[in-house]
């Protein structure tokens, strides 16, 4: 490559693809409820939601506000959890993010993490209390969900920033 | 990381209404979702269209894989049953003269017990296998215990039959659509299934609990003792169930509840038998195509219906 060639300012995707990117992740973080398995208790972190967090918190412009309600919609159809739980949680999540960038101008990863797990949290235990009975014996299922989700969210950060590398949009 | 770079909108009138839109929206999305989960909380089968739907794009998809994953895993298996197939075979003989005796005897027995009953004239309805087909995918990162089963309105699977897999009893039908269904699985915490003990007939009910176990609750007697190893099948009652699936077998010893295991082993997707409810309930008064039907098919749902009354525990043999 040569100097003239060089154009670092170059959009590499066409800009409607490079916008769907996030949706389309955040989808297949959801879809991912369908591999063949049936556990007793709940084992899979919920990828849709962690895609989600990873994308607000490194990309900030990247999913609009009334997106987590769309992707959320999805994620209940396919998860189990009663209808709107996800829609609802997941928008909380990005109005909670907002209320945090507010106060926290610049961030490290390491706070990006300490958010998400918070959020992580947060969302699981919502979603086990909307869902499932109050006296159900869930609370170390929900746990070690929780530990999983959070060990998880720098691969899922990971992810993210290199799909966001490349596809080299504002 | 670096504050967002576009975070002023300018002067720019259409950008700031974007914006300002997007927010709204936002707002709006939060309100709908609020709205739809008060609905289902208040109607757990109102989106089962919609469900119904999703499942019916993603089933294809997981039976694939779920056939691929079979095929894959069974590699090893089979490579070592090739091997053992002698030894199996020497093994198998033994066995054979023993069954042979107590094949022997339970036909004797068998003939006894049915001349037994023609005297009792004891109208027994055959089990009446709906549909067989496989649980193609679950719900792993929800707390609720749902499985897609393979077979829907097509198949003649409707909400309301039980589900069963070679074992014992698996769920229920919950919602069907054209070709997929939604079952109820055993550990939910929301299913209740009426039960009575192998060995004296004690009726108890068998709940969901959520982490793979299921309580076992003693009905309307005090101070019941369960043993390890006492096995619960269904009673019958309540007209969902055929009487004497297996169900649960109690792990520890305790009284009045106590924490069992499921006999079905919910681990695997497996090959599953819909079958007719035991004792369908008429139809309702309005035979809506919509959310009403499905609801009023389930019987033993509701945990207020009396779950097993010794009077009418049918001392089957």
């Amino acid at each position: 490559m040569n100097s003239l060639d060089y154009r670092p300012f170059a959009p590499v995707l066409p800009p409607s693809r490079a916008r769907a990117l996030p949706w389309l992740t955040v989808l297949a973080g959801s879809l991912l409820t369908l591999l063949p398995v049936l556990p007793p208790v709940p084992v899979l972190p919920p990828f849709g939601l962690l895609m989600l967090l990873a994308w607000r918190l490194l990309a900030r412009f990247s999913l609009r506000p009334w997106a987590p309600a769309a992707l959320g919609l999805v994620d209940d159809l396919l998860s189990g959890q009663p209808l709107g739980s996800a829609a609802l949680l997941w928008s909380l999540c990005f109005f909670a993010i907002e209320a945090v960038e507010a106060r926290l101008m610049v961030r490290t990863f390491w706070q990006d993490w300490a958010i998400a797990a918070v959020l992580i949290a947060a969302a699981l235990s919502a979603g086990r209390l909307l869902a499932s009975p109050w006296n159900a014996a869930l609370a170390l299922p929900v746990a070690a969900q929780v530990a999983v989700s959070v060990l998880l969210f720098p691969a899922a950060s990971a992810l993210v920033g290199w799909i966001d590398r490349r596809r080299n949009y504002a | 990381m670096a504050p967002a770079r576009d975070r002023r909108t300018g002067f720019s009138r259409r950008r700031q209404y974007g914006v300002f839109a997007g927010y709204v929206l936002g707002v709006a999305g939060t309100m709908v979702a609020l709205v739809l989960l008060l609905v289902s909380a208040l109607n757990p089968q109102a989106f089962s269209g919609a469900r119904m739907g999703a499942a019916s794009v993603t089933a294809p998809l997981s039976s694939v894989v779920a056939t691929l994953v079979d095929a894959v895993s069974s590699i090893p298996g089979n490579v070592a049953e090739h091997f053992r197939v002698k030894a199996e075979n020497e093994r198998l003989r033994r066995e054979l003269t023993v069954m042979r005796r107590v094949v022997t005897r339970a036909r004797a027995i068998h003939y006894d017990n049915r001349r037994l009953r023609r005297l009792l004239e004891i109208r027994d309805r055959g089990e009446q296998v709906v549909a067989t087909a496989r649980l193609v995918s679950s719900s792993p990162s929800s707390t609720r215990r749902y499985a897609v089963l393979d077979a829907g309105r097509w198949q003649g699977v409707l909400p309301g039959m039980p589900v069963r897999g070679p074992d014992g009893l698996v769920g229920r039908v919950t919602e069907a659509g054209p070709y997929v269904a939604r079952v109820l699985l055993l550990g939910d915490p929301e299913s209740i299934v009426p039960v009575r003990r192998t060995r004296d007939g004690l009726p108890a009910i068998v709940a969901g609990r959520g982490d793979g176990t299921v309580d076992v609750r003693s009905v309307n007697t005090t101070d019941v003792r369960f043993r390890p190893g006492d096995l619960f099948v269904t009673t019958g009652t309540g007209g969902l169930y055929a009487p004497n699936i297996p169900v649960a077998r109690v792990e520890r010893a305790g009284s009045d509840t106590v924490i069992a295991r499921p006999v079905a082993s919910a681990d695997t997707l497996d090959f599953v038998t819909v079958e007719r409810p035991f004792f369908p309930l008429p139809p309702p008064p309005i035979s809506l195509p919509g959310s009403s039907a499905p609801a009023a098919q389930i019987p033993a749902q509701s945990p207020g219906s009396p779950p097993a009354q010794p009077s009418d525990q049918n001392p089957t043999p």
